[in-house]
């Protein structure tokens, strides 16, 4: 009976423990997330890699590539999201963090403890239903039609056809890029649809007549089925975001919590190689950092190189 | 030799006896520990979601009354975030509540045919139809009404084919199979004398089923019908792919929406964890927590006035 009412406590007890850890442990994040990702640090030859779902594609390839010349390196690509990427770098839950934005950005990050490396450009543009008739767009008429002034696309030299918005969620790097670059900071109004996913709204853009959204130049291959748009004459092209004469761009970050070291400081180095950057990127549709004319900072300021 | 055996026996009657009361003790210990861990779990879970969901208001300072009643909400404006979630939690309920409309009859119509009218066949066909619409994933769901539903919309109804009545739809083929199939079992678990009896006194078919059955029945096909409406609650991926997202309060049924379940999904992974932004996200677990929490109070209410059963 004793023995009984022992384990009986004993498990009471384990609950209860269980239970604190996990109200303590919401404070400082994810507690065990942070546990689990120093087990896997305490050896040299595997990481964690964590963020973007973006970045992801590009990022596992390179690791794949890696771990070719690396048999014994071990490298996990996850994708979470730009958020979770860096909540994650900045716990020490995984050695590097990936989002495509500046950490100083998003709330809530100690930026200043973080190092960026910045990987790839990627280009966005708007891109419109084929039957919406038009390929060019200026930046004036873009911002009227995200933010409901233009709500037919005859009213600007289009069809006759009613103006569908596809939107990203808020928090979406996409959004904050396009919202910055593309419609100089103005707010877009609900629209016909919201979604995360590249896929879901290029699938969008293409069935929904009157449809525009904005995408990664990658989602831009000829039989996509759906128009992009130049903007003020200037084509959603490589070559134009190279020169500084296409505006909406952003960086894919990495970031390291302090400067990199082991095997982190190897596969980022890996990333700058021209085997990456002069052949995986591109053929991603990214297009490489070390070839850009023009530099931006976190404020949005850009300076010639 | 002689000794020998008896001693071997003397020690196998001892150890049978042992290994039986160990036998009896581990199995009890091994179920309890399943016990324990799933009621910690479920503290645990719970406790969590409260803390979490709390700490928008605790710390971060957004105001409750402003979370539940304003319709305005834009967590990413630098200047004046505003975080009203009142589209989301009317998007969930109007959902919710629209596909029950059109499940509950449905689904109940199909028990009524399978164990009333029709119980040798209508078993042998309707309930692996049943069971197969219970086993699709939620995703393909999504995908059909993403691809067949929503242009078909768009060119019947008008709008954009996203819309209330997208999601609408979508529930409700989600949460038909549920309820047809607890309410089957629940007119299937009533007593036969009661249809006897009735056939007994000269009524009818349709008298003993309008009559007898389904008010006998009742408090198990309202348990039905409120355990579709928490799955339909809680889905988020189906719904996700077909309401819209906009979060604009709807008004008409071909307007798009979004309810509290879309709203995580979209922004989860691109808060960063601590902030306002992703703390409010919490809050709205926390809202779907509670519910989930009322309708389980009210099938136990509900199964405690059971007559039958």
């Amino acid at each position: 009976m004793m023995k009984k009412m022992k384990s009986v406590y004993l498990l009471a007890v384990l609950a209860l423990m269980l239970v604190v850890s996990t109200a303590c442990g919401n404070k400082n994040g994810d507690n065990k997330a942070a546990s689990a990702g120093d087990k896997s640090s305490s050896s040299s030859e595997s990481m964690v890699i964590s963020g973007s779902s973006a970045m992801q594609p590009l990022v596992a390839a390179s690791a794949e590539e890696f771990k070719k010349q690396n048999p014994k390196a071990d490298i996990q690509v996850q994708a979470g999201g730009s958020g979770t990427g860096l909540s994650q770098v900045s716990q020490g839950a995984v050695k590097i963090g990936n989002s495509d934005v500046f950490a100083e950005e998003k709330e809530g990050i100690a930026a200043d403890q973080l190092v960026d490396h910045k990987i790839a450009v990627v280009g966005m543009s708007a891109a419109v239903n084929p039957e919406v008739g038009l390929k060019d767009i200026s930046k004036e008429n873009l911002i009227k039609v995200f933010t409901g002034k233009v709500k037919n696309w005859k009213e600007i030299g289009g069809k006759d056809q009613k103006v569908a918005l596809i939107n990203r969620p808020d928090s979406s790097g996409t959004r904050a890029t396009f919202v910055k670059y593309a419609l100089d900071g103005n707010k877009p109004v609900e629209g016909a649809a919201t979604e995360d996913s590249s896929n879901t709204v290029q699938k969008l853009i293409k069935e929904t007549p009157g449809a525009i959204g904005y995408l990664a130049f990658s989602y831009f291959k000829e039989n996509s089925g759906i128009t992009p748009l130049s903007i003020n004459g200037v084509a959603p092209k490589a070559e134009n975001v190279i020169d500084g004469k296409f505006p909406i761009w952003a960086y894919e970050h990495s970031y390291t919590k302090g400067e990199p070291k082991g095997l982190e400081k190897e596969f980022l180095d890996y990333m700058m190689s021209d085997a990456i950057q002069g052949e995986l990127i591109p053929s991603q549709g990214y297009i490489a950092v070390s070839k850009m004319k023009v530099e931006r900072d976190a404020k949005g300021k850009i300076t010639k190189k | 030799m002689d000794g020998n055996t008896v001693r071997a026996s003397s020690r196998l009657l001892k150890s049978t006896n042992k290994t039986a009361l160990h036998l009896e003790r581990r199995g009890k210990m091994t179920v309890m520990v399943c016990a324990f861990l799933i009621i910690s779990a479920a503290l645990s879970i719970t406790i969590f979601l409260t803390v979490k969901g709390l700490d928008a208001f605790l710390e971060n300072g957004v105001s409750i009354v402003d979370f539940l009643s304003s319709t305005n909400w834009n967590p990413t404006d630098h200047k004046s975030p505003t975080y009203g979630a009142l589209s989301f939690i009317f998007g969930s309920f109007l959902v919710t509540i629209l596909a029950a409309c059109l499940a509950a009859p449905l689904g109940i119509g199909c028990a009524i045919f399978m164990t009333e009218i029709a119980p040798s066949w209508g078993k042998k066909v309707l309930q692996p139809v049943i069971e197969l619409l219970v086993g699709v994933p939620s995703v393909v769901y999504g995908f059909i009404g993403l691809s067949v539903l929503v242009p078909f919309l768009r060119s019947v109804v008008g709008g954009q084919g996203f819309s209330v009545l997208a999601g609408t739809l979508v529930l409700a083929v989600m949460i038909l199979p549920t309820v047809a199939s607890i309410a089957a079992d629940g007119l299937n678990s009533l007593p036969g004398g009661l249809r006897e009896g009735s056939f007994a006194l000269g009524a009818t078919r349709w008298q003993t089923i309008w009559r007898v059955v389904l008010p006998a029945a009742m408090p198990t096909l309202l348990t039905a019908i409120v355990l579709g409406m928490a799955r339909a609650f809680g889905e988020a991926l189906a719904v996700q792919m077909v309401i819209g997202n906009v979060r604009t309060l709807p008004e008409a049924l071909t307007d798009p929406a979004a309810t509290l379940t879309t709203i995580i999904t979209l922004n989860m992974g691109h808060t960063t964890f601590g902030s306002t932004e992703n703390n409010v996200l919490w809050s709205l677990a926390l809202i779907l927590l509670a519910m989930s929490f009322f309708f389980i109070l009210f099938i136990r209410y509900l199964s405690s006035r059971r007559k039958f059963s």
